[in-house]
């Protein structure tokens, strides 16, 4: 079986998860519309056309896949048509939706949802300002919270004005408890403090929220990985996922970012948010590509049930071809 | 700073390219790679990007009289030249009406820096211009946006205005009468973030727009920006008709080229950038000194218009020409000597080198009265002692000491110079005997100091 039709196959059998297909599909619609139109009017019947790479180049560049990763995708992909003698415009298309594939897999089985093989189980949220994350949380929370886990948040942005109180007001929409320190205290204490709490009213998931900062703040950088250090005291095995929060408007800077702040405290695994907007969010295939980052999760809205499992099949068929 | 990066890559595509006399096809289709690389890495949007690289390739290959410096100048120029172009030629400052409050209504994504800003700006309006501001919070859905005004509006100790969970345009209504019946000088609307494909909240802009006619309608672009910035600026343009944009988080590494699309696409002008996280951190734009960070090379454009002006390009050859033959005379340093000097002065030059090494004043001095020294006593020799310089021995050193008023020593200095420059001539014959062009590398223009 081809990978191609491997991934058909996939396709076929995941009616039972119509429900994420929908949200996915409504989201996604803006984006993957333009995408899809560009590479059908390449030609009108379904020989390849001559400018194919060319044009494939401007739609990844344009999808912020990256220059490096486009010319990566583009040469691998003219390998293979010209070794599979391939000439139909829909088996190329093909070919280079496996080509992305399996450059984004590399063979690893990628679990998006947190497993909660301790308690508590502690998930540390980074991010530069601005991307969604203490909105990312209150999915986060609500989409545990339906799976009966007991949730408690930790307000350990002290900087920005208003922080605290945003994440309070989740709380209380969720009716969680929210663990906050004065504002401008050190933000590691509150982690601290909220470990412990977390430990002793036997909490499955505790999030700690942290305050946006550019990758290039030394100091700031450091204090994440003193807030991983600190919760480390109370509980050995934290944070046991630390998500990067990525804004789907992201440029390439996004892969920068993901460097530095694996740097800082491992990331395993980035939140793409505001995939309902009209940006193409490729920038997640260059991160994955260059750190091995996988995207976990996905928000496509401002509800809190707009955060969805990421799955790539998905992403790249709406992205390349299917309308 | 943000443009570093880029900075950075122009920098070494230009250093490949020193040492090239000419420009050719090839070593200009390299370059032009490079560029195109360094950009889209910068995400400058694709379709500039080709234009961009299309506008230097044919600048440059138009331009054969600049065969006089080397190609690493005349590109330098013709790129930023075409980046000035692209950011916009013009400062666009804001305008400030005289008899009643500006007001300011700042737009954009979510996330992109709009309460921030707008806690900036207030601060920038009433300590730098004694404006007495009002900040009203027109974000109603955000979860304590209206908080996070608040507390920003005490920092900067403007007056917050907020009617709670009202209808935004309401907001807006109200705040401009305030501000008019108790004479502010400033009224900044802070508006929720939003995705410029809702229509509905595109509505309520456009709305608050006609309710309030802001003097200035200012769009929010974060730094980090991918290729869709265009489509969003390009969509808040029309519906709303902007007067500008502000860059944000230039403090980063994020190299902000969507402020060279959204300039040129669009035409919206970048007035202000971000440059950090505290209140004071914003900044005027100026798109000719962002172009010349971008390039990173101080004034070196002035520096090559200079060298135009001044090098008389026959001369030049005929030195050259000279001085391969093998004729090097006391005259021609001498000559030579005075073609760098016409540049203007030393150390005025020495300013517009990019990467030179700071060099005290005491030390541009020493090295302006060297030269002179250098004329006086080369003017105190006969001719012969000029075309042979061989023949100068201790009498006819003590002669022309006494006659240009110097010592002996000074004498041997210019001659030790002499025989270095004649070093050079003979090491450029041996390198074009061998098939190279220019100047053997590693050497400098002799000369110079």
């Amino acid at each position: 079986m081809g990978l191609f039709s491997f991934l058909k196959e996939k396709f076929l059998h995941k009616e039972k998860k119509a429900d994420t297909i929908l949200t996915y599909d409504k989201g996604l619609n803006k984006a993957k519309k333009a995408f899809t139109d560009k590479i059908n009017k390449l030609t009108p019947d379904d020989s390849i056309p001559n400018n194919y790479f060319e044009r494939l180049e401007e739609i990844l560049i344009e999808a912020d896949v990256g220059i490096n990763l486009t010319t990566n995708i583009i040469n691998n992909l003219a390998k293979t048509i010209k070794e599979e003698k391939i000439r139909s415009l829909s088996a190329a298309n093909e070919a280079l939706v496996s080509e992305m594939f399996k450059d984004y897999m590399k063979e690893e089985n990628i679990v998006n949802d947190i497993s909660f093989n301790e308690t508590p189980t502690v998930l540390l949220v980074v991010g530069v300002n601005g991307v969604g994350k203490t909105t990312s949380i209150a999915k986060l929370a609500n989409r545990y919270l339906k799976m009966n886990k007991k949730v408690m948040l930790a307000a350990a942005d002290t900087f920005r004005a208003g922080a605290i109180e945003q994440l309070k007001a989740w709380g209380e929409r969720l009716k969680i408890e929210v663990i906050t320190g004065a504002v401008n205290s050190d933000p590691a204490s509150v982690a601290y403090v909220a470990a412990k709490k977390a430990k002793e009213q036997n909490v499955d998931l505790l999030i700690v929220d942290t305050a946006g900062r550019l990758q290039t703040k030394v100091n700031l950088m450091n204090e994440l990985s003193k807030i991983a250090r600190v919760i480390k005291k109370e509980i050995p095995n934290a944070p046991h996922e630390t998500f990067l929060i990525l804004d789907a408007t992201t440029g390439q800077n996004g892969v920068i970012q993901a460097k530095a702040f694996n740097e800082a405290t491992k990331i395993t695994g980035a939140v793409i948010t505001k995939m309902d907007g009209t940006s193409k969010g490729g920038i997640l295939l260059a991160i994955r590509h260059d750190l091995n980052i996988p995207v976990r999760f996905i928000g496509l809205g401002e509800t809190l049930d707009d955060l969805k499992e990421f799955d790539i099949n998905l992403y790249l068929h709406g992205l390349c071809v299917e309308e | 700073m943000a443009f570093e990066a880029l900075t950075d890559k122009f920098s070494s595509i230009i250093k490949r390219l020193k040492g090239e006399t000419y420009l050719t096809e090839k070593n200009m289709e390299e370059m032009l790679k490079s560029i195109r690389l360094a950009l889209l890495d910068a995400d400058v949007n694709y379709k500039v990007v080709k234009e961009f690289v299309n506008n230097v390739k044919n600048k440059a290959l138009g331009q054969e009289v600049y065969k006089k410096v080397n190609p690493s100048q005349m590109i330098t120029k013709i790129v930023h030249d075409e980046l000035v172009t692209l950011l916009g030629s013009t400062d666009s400052e804001i305008k400030y009406p005289t008899t009643r409050p500006i007001i300011v209504m700042l737009v954009g994504l979510q996330g992109t820096g709009k309460t921030t800003t707008a806690g900036k700006l207030a601060k920038y309006f009433q300590e730098k211009l004694h404006k007495k501001t009002i900040l009203a919070a027109c974000d109603i859905y955000r979860p304590a946006a209206i908080d996070q005004l608040e507390q920003i509006s005490k920092q900067v100790n403007a007056t917050f205005f907020s009617l709670g969970k009202e209808n935004p345009v309401t907001i807006a209504k109200k705040a401009k009468e305030l501000a008019f019946n108790e004479h502010y000088d400033a009224l900044i609307l802070d508006t929720a973030g939003r995705l410029q494909i809702d229509e509905q909240l595109m509505d309520e802009l456009k709305n608050i727009k006609a309710e309030v006619s802001p003097d200035e309608i200012l769009l929010l672009v974060d730094a980090a920006s991918g290729q869709d910035a265009i489509n969003v600026a390009l969509a808040f343009n029309e519906k709303l008709g902007l007067s500008g944009c502000i860059m944000s988080k230039l403090d980063g590494d994020a190299r902000g080229g969507a402020s060279l699309s959204i300039r040129h696409l669009t035409n919206v002008p970048i007035k202000f950038i971000g440059i950090g996280e505290k209140l004071i951190d914003l900044d005027a734009f100026h798109p000719d000194r962002m172009a010349d960070r971008i390039l990173g090379m101080g004034d070196v454009v002035s520096l090559v218009e200079k060298v135009k002006d001044q090098i008389d390009e026959k001369e030049m050859e005929k030195e050259s020409k000279k001085m391969l033959s093998g004729s090097f005379t006391l005259d021609d340093m001498l000559h030579q000597m005075k073609q760098v000097k016409r540049l203007g002065s030393l150390s005025g030059i020495l300013k517009l080198i990019p990467g030179m090494p700071k060099i005290t004043d005491e030390q541009k001095e020493k090295a302006e009265q060297e030269m002179k020294n250098f004329e006086v006593i080369i003017n105190s020799m006969t001719k012969e002692e000029r075309e042979h310089p061989e023949i100068l021995k201790n009498s006819r050193k003590i002669r022309i000491a006494k006659g240009s008023g110097k010592t002996s020593y000074d004498i041997n200095r210019v001659l030790k110079k002499y025989e270095q420059m004649k070093e050079v001539t003979k090491r450029m014959k041996d390198y074009r005997k061998n098939g190279g062009r220019g100047l053997p590398p590693g050497m400098n223009f002799p000369g110079a100091f």
